[in-house]
C-alpha cells in the first residue's frame, strides 16, 4: 500500500474559495481514482493561502486488470448506430463484439478490458482530470496561458510511494509546462528557496520548518487560542466570530496574533461603527470589557514574525485604524448637528430606482403602506408609525452612511435618540430592515413591525409593477428576501394581516406562496402538505393558512388520516378514469348525488356522512377550527370502505344509476377539498 | 544636494519615491514612459495600458500619471483625499511567473523592510465600467493599509485578452505618507530636506487644490461640459469610422473626463450616469476594437 502526495502551488488564493476548493480537490480525485479502478482507504485535503494539499493513503502499488461491458444496438441495426458503437467502446470491427441475446433481443455488446499495471501509469491522468474539473468561483487566465486557475500556478508536487510521478500541466501559449515534481517552497517572507519533499511527513513537517502550518484547522487553533491569551493578559474577552477566524485562517500560512489599541477619543463613536472598521474593513478581532461593552483593544493577526517583535506592524495598524476612525468620529459629530426631519429634502436627490422614482417618493409610499398595516397590528401607535415611517431612509443622506453603508438603520437609531425622539420610533428605524437573512433577528415592536412590512411590501410591489421579477438565480433586488422577511415578521409575531390587499397582483401572492413553501419545508414540514392547502387558494392570511397546516398535517399522521387518504384516493381514480374516457362527464357529475336514485344502503350512508361531515365542517372552518375540520373527516372512513367493497360504480347497464355514483363519489372529493387540496398529498 | 548615484539609498522625500520606482522597474526592463498629457482618472487610462493591453505584442512599461478625480476635491481640507494625485503604474505583457516577487522586490527597494512589516494579498477584483475592463488580483496590505493595486487584465474594452497583463499600480501619496509617517499629505516632504530649497506636497499643490476644487465643484460650466461630451462623442465615433483609433481614443477620455466633471457639478441624475458610463463605455470598446485590428494587421 502506498501514499499519492499532491501538492499545487499558487499565488495567494482569495480566503472565502480556500474550502471549498480543498473539499473540491479531494472529491475530484478521489472519483477519478474509483473510475481508474484504484482503490484507496484515507484522503485527505489541506489548504493555505498559496496552497492546495491532498494525501491519499493506502493506494495498491499494482492495479488489477478491470473489465467493463457496454451494450450496442440491436443486431441488424443501421450502420451509423454500429459505427457510433465500435468507436465508443474502441473496437475495429464487429468481429470484436459479441451477440448476446438479452432476452428482448439480440444485442452487440463489447467486453473491454483494460490491463492493470502498476497504479503509477494511470495517476496522471487522474490528476490532470481533477484539475481541469475543479470548479474556481472565478478564474482567469495569467502570462499567455490558455488555461484557467484561480491565480498564477506555480508548481506542482506528484509523489506516489515517494517517488515523483510522470507527468506535467501545460498552461498554453508559450508558457513552459509545470513539470510534477517533489519540490515546493515555505513562507513568502519567513523562508527562502525552494525544498524537496518525500512523503507527506516529511512534506507537513519541512513546510513547518519553513513556517507553513499546513492544517487550517490548526492555523485556526493558533489563532484563537493566542488571541484569546492575549485577551486574558489585559482583562479583556475576545469576541469570536467564527467567520472572520475562518477568512483571517486563510490569509495566513503562519498566523501571528498581536493586541492592538484603539485611541480613546473614539470610543464614545457608536460601537457597530468601531466594529464595521475593525472587523470589515481590517480584519480584526474586537474584545468586550466586564460590562459586555466593546473594549478599547482588538487583535490583528499578521502572517509574518516580525523582528522587532511585531511593534512596527501593530503601531501601523494602530494607525490605519485610526485613519478611518478619524472619518468616522467627523461624520458622527457633524451628523449630529443636523435632525433627521431636516434631512428629509435630501431624499429627493437620491434616485431609487429609475423607473421608481427618488427615495422621497418610496418614503412616501411607505408611509402610506405603514399607516395601513399599523390598523392590523395591536398596539401600534400611529403617530409613531407616521414619524419612523417618514424617517426611515433619513439617515440615506448622513455622511456616516455614506461612508459606510452598512450601518444604514443602525445610524438612524442613533441620530433619533440623540434628537431625543421616542425610543419606539428610534428602534423602528434601526430595525426596519430586518430581518436581513434567515438568522437575522426579527423585528417585534408595533411600530418596527408596520415600518419593517411597509419596507419590504412597498419593495415588492414597485419592482414586481415594473416587470422586475426574480428568475432562476437572478434576484437583483433581493425580492426573495424581503418576501421571506414579510413572512417571519407575520407568522413569528402571529399577525392576522391578510396580505392581499397588499399585494395587488395575484401572481405576487403565488410568489409568496412559493417563498412560504420553501421556508416551511426548511422547518421540516412536509411540501405536500403545504402544497394541499396553498393550492386551494384564496388564503391570503398566513397565521390562518400556516395553522391549516399543522391541523393537515396532524391529521395525516393519525390512522384514521391515513385511511382516509386511502379512500379518497380511490374515489378520485376512478372518477378521474371515467372524466378522461367521457369528456363532458366532469360537468354531468357536479353537484350533490340523487338521493332517490341511491340504492344500496352504503351508498345511502356515505351520502348521509357526507351531509353530516359538509355541517360539522362549515362551522369548525368559520371559526378557524381546523383541526376540528378535519376530525370530522374521521366519521367518513367506515361507510367509504364498505361502499368500495360492496357497491360496483360502473354499471354498465343502468346510466342513471352509474352516474349518480359517480357523482356520489365526486362529492367525497369536493367535501374533502374543501379543507384541503388531498390529490397533493403524496401517500 | 542630493545623491545623483544609480544605487540610490531609501528614499527621503516624494521625488526620490518616484525615481527609486522608475530605476526599479527599469531595471526590471520596463520602458520608462511619461505621462499622458491629458486629464484621466487613473493610469489605466493612458494609452500604454488600455491600448497596449490588448493584441498579441509583449508590452513592459512603467510611467507616472496625474490622476484627477473631480469629485475627490476636499479645497485641501482633507488630509487624504485630492482631486489631483499621482500614481505609478508597471504593466507587464504577458505577466512573467516571478511578478510577485518582483513586486515585492519594488517594496524593498523603496524601503519596506519584509521583516518588520505584515504584507498580505487581499482579494480584490477590478472592474472599470467606462473603459469596459475588469481583472483578477489582489490589494496588497501593509500592516492593514493598502498601499498597491494588483491586477490580472482578462478583458478591456469588452475584449479578451490575448496575452495576460500583470498591471501594478501605486498609489503614491498614500504610499509616501506612510513611509514618511506623515498624518497629511500636504506634510509629506517632495524634495529632499537637505536641497537648497526643500519643499513639501503642500507648496506645491495646496493651492491647486483650492482652486480646483472650486472649479470642479462651482464654477465649471456645465453648459460647455455637455456640449464637450457631446463633441467628443461625436468626433469619437468619426475617427473610429476612419481607423484611427488613437485620436479617437483621446476623443474617449475627453469624453469620460467631462462626464466626470459633469458628476462632481452634481447635474448628472444617477439615472443618467449609468448611461454616460456606458456611452463612455461605447467609445472605448470602439477604440479597443479598432486599435486591435491595427495591432492585429501589422503582427
Amino acid at each position: 500500500m502506498a501514499e499519492l502526495l499532491l501538492e499545487l502551488l499558487s499565488e495567494e488564493i482569495p480566503a472565502r474559495m480556500q474550502t471549498r476548493a480543498a473539499e473540491d480537490f479531494k472529491r475530484l480525485i478521489c472519483d477519478g481514482l474509483k473510475g481508474a479502478g484504484i482503490g484507496f482507504e484515507t484522503a485527505r485535503a489541506f489548504v493555505t493561502p498559496r496552497r492546495l494539499a491532498l494525501v491519499v493513503d493506502g493506494i495498491p502499488a499494482v492495479r488489477d486488470d478491470v473489465s467493463e461491458e457496454k451494450r450496442g444496438p440491436r443486431v441488424g441495426a443501421p450502420d451509423q448506430a454500429v459505427q457510433g458503437f465500435l468507436k465508443g467502446a474502441g473496437l475495429a470491427s464487429l468481429d470484436q463484439a459479441e451477440k448476446r441475446d438479452t432476452g428482448k433481443g439480440e444485442f452487440w455488446f463489447a467486453v473491454i478490458t483494460k490491463k492493470g499495471g502498476p497504479t503509477a501509469d494511470a495517476l496522471g491522468a487522474v490528476i490532470d482530470g481533477a484539475l481541469k474539473a475543479l470548479p474556481w468561483p472565478k478564474s482567469m487566465k495569467w502570462g499567455s496561458s490558455t488555461m484557467q486557475w484561480v491565480r498564477p500556478l506555480q508548481s506542482i508536487v506528484a509523489l506516489f510511494d515517494g517517488k515523483v510521478l510522470k507527468g506535467e500541466v501545460s498552461p498554453g501559449g508559450k508558457m513552459a509546462p509545470i513539470a510534477f515534481g517533489a519540490t515546493t517552497r515555505g513562507h513568502r517572507f519567513l523562508s527562502t528557496g525552494t525544498f524537496e519533499v518525500s512523503s507527506f511527513a516529511d512534506y507537513q513537517e519541512k513546510l513547518r520548518a519553513a513556517h507553513v502550518v499546513l492544517d487550517a484547522a490548526e492555523r485556526k487553533s493558533i489563532i484563537l487560542d493566542g488571541a484569546r491569551k492575549l485577551c486574558s493578559d489585559v482583562q479583556v474577552t475576545l469576541n469570536e466570530d467564527e467567520g472572520l477566524l475562518e477568512e483571517v485562517a486563510g490569509l495566513t500560512e503562519w498566523p501571528v496574533p498581536m493586541l492592538g489599541a484603539i485611541d480613546a477619543q473614539f470610543m464614545d463613536v457608536p460601537p457597530e461603527v468601531l466594529i464595521v472598521s475593525m472587523k470589515v474593513h481590517l480584519r480584526f478581532f474586537t474584545t468586550s470589557g466586564a460590562d459586555g461593552k466593546l473594549a478599547n483593544r482588538f487583535v490583528v493577526v499578521a502572517n509574518n514574525v516580525a523582528r522587532d517583535g511585531g511593534k512596527t506592524i501593530v503601531a501601523g495598524n494602530e494607525r490605519v485604524l485610526r485613519g478611518r476612525l478619524a472619518d468616522a468620529k467627523f461624520f458622527w459629530d457633524q451628523d449630529r448637528k443636523t435632525t433627521l426631519e431636516s434631512r428629509l429634502p435630501g431624499l429627493k436627490q437620491i434616485v431609487f430606482h429609475a423607473k421608481l422614482g427618488t427615495q422621497a417618493e418610496r418614503v412616501e409610499r411607505i408611509v402610506r403602506l405603514a399607516g395601513e398595516i399599523a390598523r392590523s397590528i395591536p398596539g401600534a401607535d400611529a403617530a409613531a408609525v407616521e414619524q419612523a415611517a417618514r424617517l426611515c431612509k433619513a439617515d440615506l443622506v448622513t455622511g456616516m452612511v455614506g461612508e459606510f453603508p452598512e450601518l444604514q438603520g443602525v445610524m438612524g437609531r442613533y441620530y433619533a435618540l440623540g434628537e431625543k425622539l421616542p425610543a419606539s420610533v428610534a428602534d423602528a428605524l434601526g430595525d426596519h430592515y430586518a430581518p436581513a437573512g434567515p438568522n437575522d433577528r426579527c423585528p417585534t415592536a408595533p411600530v418596527s413591525i408596520a415600518v419593517a412590512l411597509a419596507d419590504k411590501l412597498d419593495a415588492l410591489t414597485s419592482f414586481w409593477s415594473i416587470g422586475e421579477k426574480p428568475t432562476g438565480s437572478r434576484d437583483p433586488f433581493a425580492l426573495r428576501r424581503a418576501a421571506l422577511g414579510v413572512i417571519r415578521i407575520v407568522v413569528e409575531n402571529k399577525l392576522q394581516l391578510p396580505l392581499r390587499p397588499f399585494l395587488k397582483a395575484d401572481d405576487l401572492l403565488s410568489f409568496f406562496a412559493e417563498r412560504l413553501k420553501v421556508q416551511m419545508r426548511e422547518k421540516g414540514v412536509r411540501h405536500d402538505v403545504v402544497d394541499a392547502v396553498v393550492s386551494l387558494g384564496g388564503e391570503d392570511d398566513l397565521v390562518r393558512l400556516l395553522a391549516r397546516v399543522e391541523a393537515l398535517q396532524a391529521f395525516l399522521g393519525t390512522d384514521a388520516g391515513k385511511n382516509l387518504l386511502t379512500a379518497y384516493g380511490r374515489a378520485a381514480n376512478i372518477v378521474r378514469a371515467e372524466e378522461k374516457k367521457d369528456k363532458g362527464l366532469a360537468a354531468r357529475i357536479a353537484g350533490a348525488p340523487d338521493a332517490a336514485l341511491l340504492e344500496q344502503a352504503e351508498e345511502k350512508s356515505v351520502a348521509s356522512a357526507l351531509d353530516e361531515v359538509a355541517r360539522k365542517v362549515k362551522p369548525a372552518l368559520a371559526a378557524e377550527d381546523f383541526a376540528g375540520a378535519m376530525a370530522a373527516f374521521a366519521g367518513l372512513r367506515g361507510p367509504i370502505d364498505a361502499l368500495f367493497d360492496k357497491v360496483t360504480v360502473n354499471v354498465t347497464n343502468r346510466p342513471e344509476i352509474r352516474l349518480n355514483r359517480l357523482k356520489l363519489l365526486n362529492q367525497i372529493r369536493a367535501t374533502m377539498d374543501s379543507v384541503a387540496d388531498f390529490s397533493k398529498i403524496e401517500g | 544636494m542630493s545623491n545623483p548615484s544609480a544605487a540610490r539609498g531609501k528614499p527621503t522625500c516624494f521625488q526620490e519615491l518616484i525615481l527609486t520606482l522608475q530605476d526599479y522597474w527599469a531595471a526590471q526592463g520596463c520602458l520608462i514612459l511619461q505621462p499622458f498629457d491629458m486629464e484621466m482618472g487613473a493610469g489605466t487610462f493612458h494609452t500604454a495600458t488600455t491600448l497596449r493591453a490588448l493584441g498579441p505584442k509583449p508590452w513592459y512599461a512603467a510611467y507616472v500619471q496625474p490622476s484627477r478625480r473631480p469629485g475627490d476635491g476636499r479645497y485641501g481640507e482633507n488630509p487624504m483625499r485630492l482631486q489631483h494625485y499621482y500614481q505609478f503604474q508597471a504593466i507587464l505583457k504577458p505577466s512573467p511567473p516571478d511578478i510577485l516577487e518582483r513586486y515585492l522586490g519594488s517594496l524593498q527597494a523603496i524601503g519596506i523592510d519584509t521583516t518588520l512589516h505584515d504584507i498580505r494579498f487581499v482579494e480584490d477584483d477590478w472592474e472599470s465600467p467606462t473603459l469596459g475592463a475588469w481583472g483578477l488580483g489582489w490589494e496588497v496590505w501593509c500592516d492593514g493599509m493598502e498601499i498597491t493595486q494588483f491586477t490580472y487584465f482578462q478583458q478591456v474594452g469588452g475584449i479578451e485578452v490575448d496575452l495576460v497583463a500583470g498591471e501594478i499600480t501605486y498609489g503614491l501619496e498614500r504610499l509616501a505618507m506612510y513611509l514618511f509617517d506623515k498624518k497629511s499629505v500636504y506634510y509629506l516632504p517632495y524634495n529632499r530636506a537637505d536641497s537648497d530649497v526643500p519643499l513639501t506636497y503642500g507648496d506645491v499643490f495646496l493651492q491647486n487644490e483650492r482652486e480646483q476644487s472650486a472649479y470642479n465643484f462651482e464654477h465649471a460650466d456645465t453648459g460647455m461640459l455637455f456640449r464637450h461630451f457631446a463633441d467628443a462623442e461625436t468626433e469619437c465615433g468619426q475617427l473610429v469610422e476612419k481607423k484611427l483609433p488613437l485620436p479617437a481614443y483621446e476623443q474617449c477620455i475627453k469624453a469620460s473626463h467631462a462626464f466626470n466633471l459633469l458628476d462632481a457639478r452634481g447635474v448628472i441624475s444617477v439615472a443618467e450616469r449609468q448611461s454616460y458610463i456606458l456611452r463612455v463605455r461605447e467609445l472605448a470598446k470602439a477604440c479597443c476594437e479598432t486599435w486591435l485590428a491595427t495591432q492585429k494587421a501589422a503582427a
